[in-house]
């Protein structure tokens, strides 16, 4: 599973960390830390509650900015989609969120029903067509969120700990999902402080503690033979203090 | 037999008997606070959700401007609907004074700040649970405002509800523009007032029934509309 994918679609641009941080309220949450995010790869960005893994996602993505450094792509900015821990659905049923999705990136009208319902059917939703959003449960919304996000056509994915609020059968549908994802050429960058999530997935370990970088590299690497003591700790199954 | 329970009785008849004159009355008060409704509800909801997703400098006392203004009350809506469209007023060569249209206008100025202000702390709440989803997804704000009023359309319907209890029950707005002219500009609650001046208790009564009632209607429907949605949809 570790092996060098492939990448099917026209490369995607590097994200470089330069001395990111990011301050609120005068308190330093998370860096400075110098990061490179490249390839085709499935990156697991690890760490304890609090370490900063969404802070992470959430400045990548660019939902929010850093208060200080600079943080970049090596080239165009790509295609995203972000998957969230708690899936937020709108007030509508499950085909009509897809379309609402579809609609914003500007798909013409007549294609949208049937986008979305092929998105369905790849996520095992067809079913539930019609039925709102907020009723489904926890599974199904985020294997909905999963295909909201695929009808965006991401070049790279961020899901920040979406699988740590559902039962095995559905973590494990989440986690195909991401290997689907990843197989169409899509880069993907998912928070876990799953250690057996992390061994299934990663190509690469992103490991943090209290806002800082305590290591990056290869997963076959982390996972052996981790350079920092806090990753030893980590994969004992201690906490890292 | 004492006073009000005639009076009772005669309300009662009037009704029942649809009494052209109470019909007229009723038919006139539905159409002046239903159209100050849904006019004010098309310009309130957008400016509340838009008044909730940007911010400027002076935004703190555009919405406390808009809370104050919740309070208004009604005879200075009225008065200055009145300055601005009496003969010698800014407006006044349209004419319309004394006119449904002037009432319409006086209750779209009173409940439009109702609307708005409920309207901004609706969204503001729901805006805060979507915030990050609907930036992901590339959402802009001016596209935003419809997909929030749209998801927000249960608790928006008791808040242009609030709004259109406020305008069926107000008498002193509708009373200085309206003037309270038989057949032209008489609604339920001028009615109410002129006739209980009279003494004529039976009609003040029977109209006081049917507002209550109208009233009532109004929210119960909307209550269970709103219940079986939020059933529904979660």
């Amino acid at each position: 599973m570790n092996d060098m994918p492939k990448c099917f679609v026209t490369e995607v641009p590097a994200l470089v960390f330069d001395e990111v941080s990011f301050t609120h309220r005068g308190q330093r949450l998370l860096g400075p830390l110098d990061l490179r995010l490249e390839g085709c790869r499935r990156t697991l960005v690890m760490g304890p509650n609090g370490a900063g893994k969404s802070l992470l996602m959430r400045l990548a993505h660019g939902l929010l900015t850093s208060s200080s450094g600079r943080l970049r792509w090596e080239g165009p900015t790509p295609r995203q989609a972000m998957v969230f821990q708690r899936p937020v659905m709108l007030k509508r049923s499950a085909l009509a969120n897809l379309t609402y999705a579809l609609a914003v990136n500007d798909t013409p009208r007549s294609r949208r029903r049937l986008l979305a319902r092929e998105a369905l059917e790849r996520f095992g939703l067809a079913a539930l067509e019609k039925r709102p959003a907020r009723v489904l449960s926890g599974g199904e919304q985020q294997r909905l969120a999963l295909a909201r996000a695929w009808l965006t056509r991401p070049e790279v994915l961020f899901l920040d700990e979406p699988t740590s609020a559902l039962d095995p059968a559905a973590i494990k549908a989440v986690e195909d999902a991401v290997l689907e994802f990843h197989a169409a050429g899509t880069r993907i960058v998912m928070s876990s402080h799953d250690l057996h999530q992390a061994r299934r997935l990663a190509d690469d370990v992103v490991l943090l503690n209290a806002g800082r970088l305590i290591e990056h590299t290869d997963a076959a690497t982390f996972f052996t033979v981790p350079s920092s003591r806090e990753a030893r700790a980590f994969i004992r199954g201690e906490l890292v203090l | 037999m004492p006073a009000d329970a005639n009076a009772f009785q005669t309300a009662l008849a009037l009704i029942l008997g649809m009494d052209p004159v109470l019909l007229g009355i009723v038919a006139l008060s539905l159409q002046v606070s239903l159209s100050a409704v849904l006019i004010a509800a098309l310009l309130a909801l957008p400016l509340g959700a838009a008044l909730a997703l940007w911010r400027f400098p002076g935004r703190g006392a555009v919405i406390v401007a808009l809370n104050a203004l919740m309070g208004l009350p009604p005879v200075v809506a009225g008065l200055t609907v009145y300055l601005l469209l009496s003969r010698a007023g800014p407006l006044g060569q349209f004419g319309l004074l004394f006119t449904p249209t002037a009432m319409v206008i006086a209750q779209v100025i009173l409940i439009l700040p109702i609307i708005a202000a409920l309207t901004r702390q609706q969204i503001e709440e729901l805006h805060g649970e979507y915030r990050e989803q609907l930036r992901s997804l590339g959402v802009s704000r001016p596209r935003m405002i419809p997909t929030l009023l749209w998801d927000a359309r249960f608790s928006l319907l008791t808040v242009v509800l609030a709004g259109f209890g406020r305008a069926s029950a107000e008498v002193g707005a509708v009373m200085i523009v309206g003037g309270n002219i038989d057949g032209v500009t008489r609604v339920m609650t001028t009615a109410i007032v002129l006739e209980t001046s009279k003494g004529n208790l039976p009609l003040a009564l029977g109209l006081g029934l049917v507002l209550l009632g109208l009233v009532l209607l109004v929210n119960a429907a909307a209550y269970l509309v709103g219940e079986t949605a939020r059933r529904r949809l979660g």
